[in-house]
């Protein structure tokens, strides 16, 4: 079962191609997590879901239908944007209202332990708030919309550690008693890798990798040892990266076999799964690394 | 969790199981609920729904319907059994690998072995 689909998707604007022929979905019920660089294309993803954009070329589906001006739809689709603007003159009272009246599975408790644990001011005039207390308020919004299918874009931005996991928390306690669709960018992919059911990573405006995150965690080893042993063993297997101080060499190697660890431990190197986040730095990277170069 | 335990299912079914083997959950007793390690372990509920759903396939567990899941009879037992049956491939050979390659002995091994016993 899918939330929403794409098919062949193409999103150009400005003589750039933002989105490059994506095919995709969303599974229901289940967290994703939509990782990527600056620019990737992670946000005009979501605001074609969203009924933001519409596609230069290919078909987007939000459960069974085309999302743009489409309220059936879109009210059963929450969007918490990075960078939200509100009306001038609202209170954080203000945009849970309007928030409460816009989405039909509002929560009203939901939003009041949110705002409670957060501590934030329910009078106070949004544009008055610091960065942080406003992106709590667009997460009080997204977790009590309980809406079937809720986007955060980069929810966290200006965050303490303290609040974030806050946030996380909330997130998981929420989704366990109503299981939804939920989409999560960020960048911060270490602190929210258990989090994540699957994995969509973007760059440039391409899809690397739509997996399971359960499988993406064996996915690769980093093994470091001499040079000579590491290019052994790193023969017919692909090198997401590599990196090397005089004879000494570390690099990500994919292993989609289990006795690749053996192997490599046997072969004297050292040997450790690659995280997530290691993970999708070697597979976004340029793929010409000259930092190298620029140290010599 | 830990990046280099393997899939985070399984690290979570195996903590369960210690918790019975060293008495902590005894049997009949009501194991965590999904959602109690999900929030405790901050994963992803539906890991650890896999993880507990291993120890029902196991017979470790049993559910008991609207009430939650439920550590069966014999399954301390039936964990020890097979933890006996894994400390040879475990600890055994790793332990012999080891001392070969430091040119230790066989009666050496079992020496030492008798010399520390009392430190376990």
């Amino acid at each position: 079962m899918s939330a929403a689909t794409l098919d062949d998707v193409t999103v150009r604007f400005r003589g750039q191609t933002a989105v490059d022929g994506v095919s995709t979905e969303l599974r229901t019920d289940c967290i994703t997590g939509l990782l990527g660089r600056n620019g990737a294309g992670k946000t005009t993803l979501m605001q074609l879901l969203t009924g933001h954009r519409v596609p230069t070329a290919g078909r987007v589906r939000v459960f069974g239908a085309d999302p743009y001006e489409n309220d059936a739809v879109l009210s059963r689709v929450c969007f918490v944007k990075e960078s939200q603007r509100y009306p001038d003159h609202f209170r954080v009272c203000d945009v849970l209202s309007s928030a409460a009246m816009l989405f039909p599975d509002w929560d009203e408790d939901v939003a009041r332990s949110v705002v409670a644990d957060f501590d934030l001011p329910r009078r106070r005039a949004v544009k008055k708030l610091s960065r942080g207390m406003t992106s709590m308020v667009g997460i009080a919004v997204g977790l009590a919309s309980r809406a079937p299918l809720t986007f955060f874009d980069e929810p966290y931005l200006g965050l303490d550690a303290v609040a974030r996991q806050l946030f996380y928390d909330r997130l998981i306690a929420d989704y366990a008693e109503q299981p939804r669709t939920v989409v999560l960018s960020t960048h911060l992919i270490e602190e929210i890798g258990d989090l994540l059911e699957h994995v969509l990573l973007v760059d440039r405006g391409r899809v690397l990798l739509d997996e399971d995150a359960e499988a993406l965690r064996g996915r690769a080893l980093t093994v470091s040892g001499p040079t000579a042993p590491v290019d052994t063993f790193a023969t017919g297997r692909r090198v997401l990266r590599s990196e090397a101080v005089g004879a000494y060499t570390r690099a990500v190697v994919e292993t989609p076999s289990a006795d690749a660890r053996a192997t490599a431990v046997a072969a004297g190197l050292s040997c450790e799964r690659t995280s997530l986040q290691q993970l999708v730095v070697a597979l976004s990277q340029p793929a010409t690394p000259d930092l190298q170069e620029t140290l010599r | 969790m830990n990046d280099d335990a393997g899939p985070i299912f399984l690290q979570i079914a195996a903590q369960v199981e210690n918790a019975i083997v060293d008495g902590s959950l005894p049997e009949d007793s009501q194991a965590p609920s999904t959602n109690e390690l999900a929030a405790f372990h901050r994963i992803n509920p539906a890991t650890a729904a896999k993880g507990l759903h291993r120890l029902v396939d196991d017979g470790v567990l049993h559910k008991r319907r609207g009430v939650g899941m439920f550590v069966s009879p014999g399954a301390r037992e039936q964990l020890l059994a097979r933890r006996r049956t894994e400390f040879a491939t475990q600890y055994v050979v790793p332990l012999l690998t080891e001392a070969a390659k430091l040119g230790i002995s066989a009666t050496q091994l079992a020496a030492m072995i008798d010399q520390h016993r009392d430190q376990a």
